[in-house]
């Protein structure tokens, strides 16, 4: 019953034997090793195993490994010295650090894709994330920052 | 993980899905329709519905389904189009407005329309604004494609025979851009299921209602929407009227006792009558 699907993760052609019933996130885990993303409530409801599926947020777990033949994933492995990552640091972006992978993934597809998101469209992006430490604030002063360089031009 | 093992098949046309569903239903192997496919994995790995599913195919590769745009009279919108594209597309406001309160972003990146209107979830927010504007729905199956009102094909399921699937959705043009208004309550978090949704528009002759999270499915209802345009009549008491026509007993769970769903909604059709009769 498994079959192979080629896809890139993190700009490395990779080729997997799956279960087509393997959801990305057991895929990325289980197979790659790449357990930045986390399992959490496993039902698309808390955004701990978000990744990058050709740039775009998705919840790895509400996806089938299948599904992504052909296409581009990105992880938290993947990222290197990004300017969200650095925000984060900067703002005490997490306590525990279980939601961190996931928030920071779609933190840094809202600054690539809306890099002048207004209020609304920040709101409306994280709160697909959930974290239990409840430390949105300092999360919502990361992304701000990011933002704001990127308005004033001087980051990637 | 999800505990059974099922095939997984991407046709690229709307007949050969149609012919897949058709061979892999010869081969007792119970297929499924998989479009944003989130309600199918969350449903079987928790081994509730879809337990026979031995095979799934997947229509997001099928053009059709993937399309916008306008023909003739209509806006059509393809089923494996997201909620999160609908919701920034602007060209049906009222859509756009209740696809943004279902679920989250990101999820809406996931979650179809075809496959909202379609899953087995009571609240199905996506189907109001179609059942509002007496949408039309592209259907095809073995016997071929054809448009369907979707009145006919929706009463609190949607009701297709073996073997078909929803390609496209066809909006009125001229419903498009009425006055409306769309609330949804939440018990307390702004991203929850729905303690009670009322979306309502404004034609010429009168305003029409319909509801999710009040019953045990989304409806709009010729008898309450009757009873609530009678304009000699006091709002409260055309509302009260039209409670008591309701198609099945309000729901009560942990979401909001009936009692309290019935406070909500006395208040919220207050506000949606005001709100649109104001409308000139
Ligand atoms: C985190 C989360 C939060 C949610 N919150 C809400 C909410 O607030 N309000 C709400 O209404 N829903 C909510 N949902 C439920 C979601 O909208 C439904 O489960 C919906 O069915 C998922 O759509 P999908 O495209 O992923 O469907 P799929 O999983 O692909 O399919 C669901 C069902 O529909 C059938 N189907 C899909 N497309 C078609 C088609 N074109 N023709 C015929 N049959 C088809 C499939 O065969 C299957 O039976 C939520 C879901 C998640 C994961
Ligand atoms: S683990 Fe995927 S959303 Fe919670
Ligand atoms: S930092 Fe602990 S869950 Fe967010």
């Amino acid at each position: 019953m498994k079959k192979t699907i080629d896809f890139t993760v993190n700009n490395e052609q990779k080729s997997v034997q799956i279960r087509s019933a393997d959801t990305l996130l057991i895929t990325l885990r289980e197979q790659l090793g790449l357990t930045g993303a986390k399992p959490g409530c496993e039902n698309g409801d808390c955004g701990a195993c978000t990744v990058l599926v050709d740039d775009q947020p998705m919840k790895s777990c509400l996806m089938l490994t299948a599904e992504t033949a052909n296409r581009s994933i990105t992880t938290i492995e993947g990222l290197h010295d990004t300017p969200i990552q650095k925000a984060f640091l900067e703002h005490w972006g997490f306590q525990c650090g279980y939601c961190t992978s996931g928030f920071i993934m779609n933190c840094h597809a809202l600054a690539n894709i809306h890099p002048d998101a207004n209020a609304y469209e920040i709101e409306n992006w994280l709160q697909s994330n959930i974290c239990r430490c409840t430390g949105y604030e300092e999360i919502k002063e990361a992304i701000m920052s990011v933002l704001k360089t990127k308005e004033a031009g001087t980051s990637g | 993980m999800i505990p059974i093992n099922f095939e997984y098949h991407r046709p690229t046309s709307i007949t050969e899905a149609v012919e897949t569903f058709q061979q892999l239903q010869l081969d007792g192997k119970g297929p499924l329709y998989f479009n944003g496919g989130t309600e199918i994995i969350t449903l079987l790995r928790v081994n509730q519905f879809y337990t026979n599913t031995r095979a799934v195919i997947d229509i997001k590769a099928i053009p059709e389904c993937c399309y916008t745009g306008f023909e003739d009279d209509h806006y059509i919108i393809g089923a494996s189009i997201p909620l999160a594209q609908i919701e920034t597309m602007g060209t049906f406001p009222l859509l756009g407005k209740n696809c943004s309160r279902i679920a989250d972003h990101t999820s809406r990146m996931k979650i179809t329309l075809g496959g909202n209107i379609c899953g087995k979830i009571k609240y199905r927010e996506a189907v109001l604004p179609l059942l509002l504007t007496d949408s039309e729905l592209t259907i095809a199956g073995p016997s071929g494609q054809r448009h369907v009102p979707i009145h006919q094909v929706f009463d609190q399921h949607m009701n297709l025979e073996q073997g078909e699937f929803i390609v496209q959705i066809r909006i009125p043009k001229l419903f498009l851009d009425v006055p409306f208004t769309s609330k949804k309550q939440t018990k307390i978090d702004r991203i929850s299921y729905s303690l009670l949704t009322v979306s309502a528009i404004k034609t010429e002759q009168q305003i029409r209602f319909a509801f999710s999270g009040l019953c045990n499915f989304p409806f709009r209802s010729q008898e309450m929407e009757k009873a609530l345009n009678q304009c000699q009549l006091s709002v409260e008491e055309r509302i009260t009227e039209a409670i008591a026509l309701l198609p099945s007993p309000i729901l009560n769970d942990l979401h909001g006792s009936a009692a309290y769903r019935t406070f909500v909604l006395r208040n919220t059709l207050e506000e949606t009558i005001a709100e649109l009769e104001g409308e000139s």
